[in-house]
């Protein structure tokens, strides 16, 4: 184990190095790009064995992974934004075939307008494609998560697409200090890839991926998927702890800041979770019952664990980095007040879209949710349900 | 077909574990159009066996061709298109006039004009 100053990006890049998968198929995009950059000198190097595979287009590299994924093969991949966004049809092709591929995704807002910094427009869009979803505060979690994808995805009760999400320049361009384990630590963590039974490469025995189902078959595979799904929970707990007996630091379904008796509390992923500590702590020494609840499992959604965490507050409010235009909140807004539907005593939940396309998220824009939350617990109704923040009117 | 898998019994992503099993999967059911083989008029050249985008031209342990596999026949008309021989030896036919008794005479006669016609041309 040893203390490292490294950006987002050379943290999960290092983590990469350490997994030392057989194939990567990468194009650059910003700001996933310096992963890819990073490994390519490992590889260069002889740091790892990896087959570097560098392709025209996002469409065409999650092809080679899925491809290489079916041949028998561990496989990993990192990008952002359009670059998810070009890679849409397979995606969906990845999680049908049950193939355990690891996606860092470096969160960026889509076009348009063109934009490079973050919000989570990418990975939200793509959530329900049937991968697993981790989202992470800082370059430590980024890198923790990196590795335990690819025990959560090749579990053998699962074979599941990961994608490891953090927030993009944010994160991924920030140095920050972090440990890393050990390489032969991450290597026997990670074991020999057994994340299909049936490689193609296995010529003895061949097998088809990817045949026509109908009427006839199909909705028996999409059931499968959703089976698959419903048994990530505890997988990526049982990972978790075990990461955790390795590292000291343990991962579970999200992660409460002072919840224990909070009365208010906000929701939200990645990097603003950080920001938000520091306000909770500024309104506890005032002598408000404030809190945090950070999702870190996104897909499967956590709902009734989520639920249960949120049941004591009397008015939260949920932090979305992306819209879903037309819909009754963002995307995490519209998971958790689902969740919080069968309480039998129910929060006031309000939703704020904010930070899209990289605008800073301050400290005193938090101030101003707590404070409405605080008037919430008076009034109990709220103005609006759903609005924007660090917006100009 | 045996009966159909239910979910807890299909391999995992609807993987096919077995190789060479399209052979079970009638796909020649949803044919509009059927080929209809002349055995007097063919000259056992395979054309047809070679054109077959699927395996639906079935040949004996001779090596001589024989009757259409119609499980797997889609009546896409490659074969009668290609059939080489003066009197054709495949005439396609709806696939309603092609299964009914009379279809074998009813081609033949179709050959026959067929061939006529293309000599009318030619003089």
């Amino acid at each position: 184990m040893k203390k490292v100053a490294m950006t987002g990006n050379v943290a999960v890049a290092n983590a990469m190095r350490q997994i030392n998968p057989d194939v990567c198929a990468a194009y650059p995009i910003t700001p996933s790009t310096e992963i890819m950059q990073q490994f390519s000198t490992f590889v260069a190097n002889g740091q790892v064995d990896t087959e570097l595979v560098t392709v025209e287009s996002e469409h065409s590299a999650m092809s080679a992974c899925i491809g290489a994924a079916a041949a028998g093969g561990r496989v990993m991949n990192a990008t952002s934004a359009n670059g998810l966004a070009l890679m849409w049809e397979m995606l969906y092709i990845a999680a049908g075939n049950r193939l355990p591929i690891v996606l860092s995704c470096v969160n960026r807002a889509l076009s348009a307008p063109i934009n490079i910094h973050c919000d989570h427009s990418d990975s939200m869009g793509a959530r329900d494609s049937g991968w697993i979803q981790l989202y992470a505060e800082n370059a430590q979690e980024a890198y923790d998560n990196t590795i335990q994808a690819v025990r959560i995805g090749e579990h053998p009760d699962l074979h599941l697409p990961v994608m490891s999400c953090m927030d993009g320049f944010i994160i991924s361009h920030s140095i920050e200090n972090l440990e890393l384990l050990d390489d032969r630590q991450v290597g026997d963590f990670v074991g020999p890839y057994k994340g299909t039974a049936y490689p193609l490469l296995d010529l003895a025995n061949p097998v088809t991926y990817g045949a026509l189902h109908l009427q006839d078959y199909y909705i028996e595979s999409r059931k499968q998927l959703h089976e698959a799904h419903k048994r990530a929970k505890n997988i990526v707990i049982e990972v978790g702890r075990e990461y955790g007996k390795l590292s000291g630091r343990s991962y579970g379904l999200f992660e409460t800041y002072k919840m224990d008796d909070a009365e208010i509390g906000i929701v939200a992923l990645n990097s603003a979770a950080g920001t938000a500590k520091v306000v909770v702590d500024e309104f506890r020494a005032k002598g408000v019952k404030a809190g945090l609840l950070k999702p870190r499992l996104f897909r499967p959604f956590p709902y009734l664990e989520i639920a249960d965490a949120l049941k004591g507050l009397k008015a939260l409010c949920v932090l979305d980095r992306a819209d879903s235009f037309g819909a009754a909140g963002g995307p995490l807004f519209i998971e958790v007040r689902s969740a919080l539907y069968d309480l039998p005593k129910r929060p006031v939940a309000i939703n704020k879209i904010f930070g899209l396309g990289g605008r800073d998220l301050g400290l005193d824009d938090l101030r101003k949710v707590f404070e409405e939350l605080v008037t919430l617990l008076d009034k109990g109704q709220a103005k609006s349900l759903y609005e924007y923040i660090t917006v100009r009117e | 077909m045996s009966k159909p898998k239910g979910w807890k019994d299909l391999p995992e992503g609807g993987l096919i574990k077995e190789a060479g099993n399209a052979e079970k999967y009638n796909t020649g059911a949803w044919r509009s159009d059927r080929p209809i083989w002349i055995k007097e008029n063919c000259i056992q050249c395979m054309f047809c066996w070679v054109f077959c985008p699927d395996a639906a031209i079935t040949v004996d342990k001779n090596g001589e061709r024989g009757e259409f596999d119609y499980l797997h026949c889609k009546g896409c008309g490659i074969c009668a298109l290609e059939c080489p021989s003066k009197v054709k030896s495949i005439v396609m036919m709806s696939e309603a006039e092609g299964a009914k008794p009379d279809a074998l005479e009813k081609a033949k006669a179709a050959a026959l004009k067929m061939a006529e016609e293309k000599k009318a041309v030619k003089a």
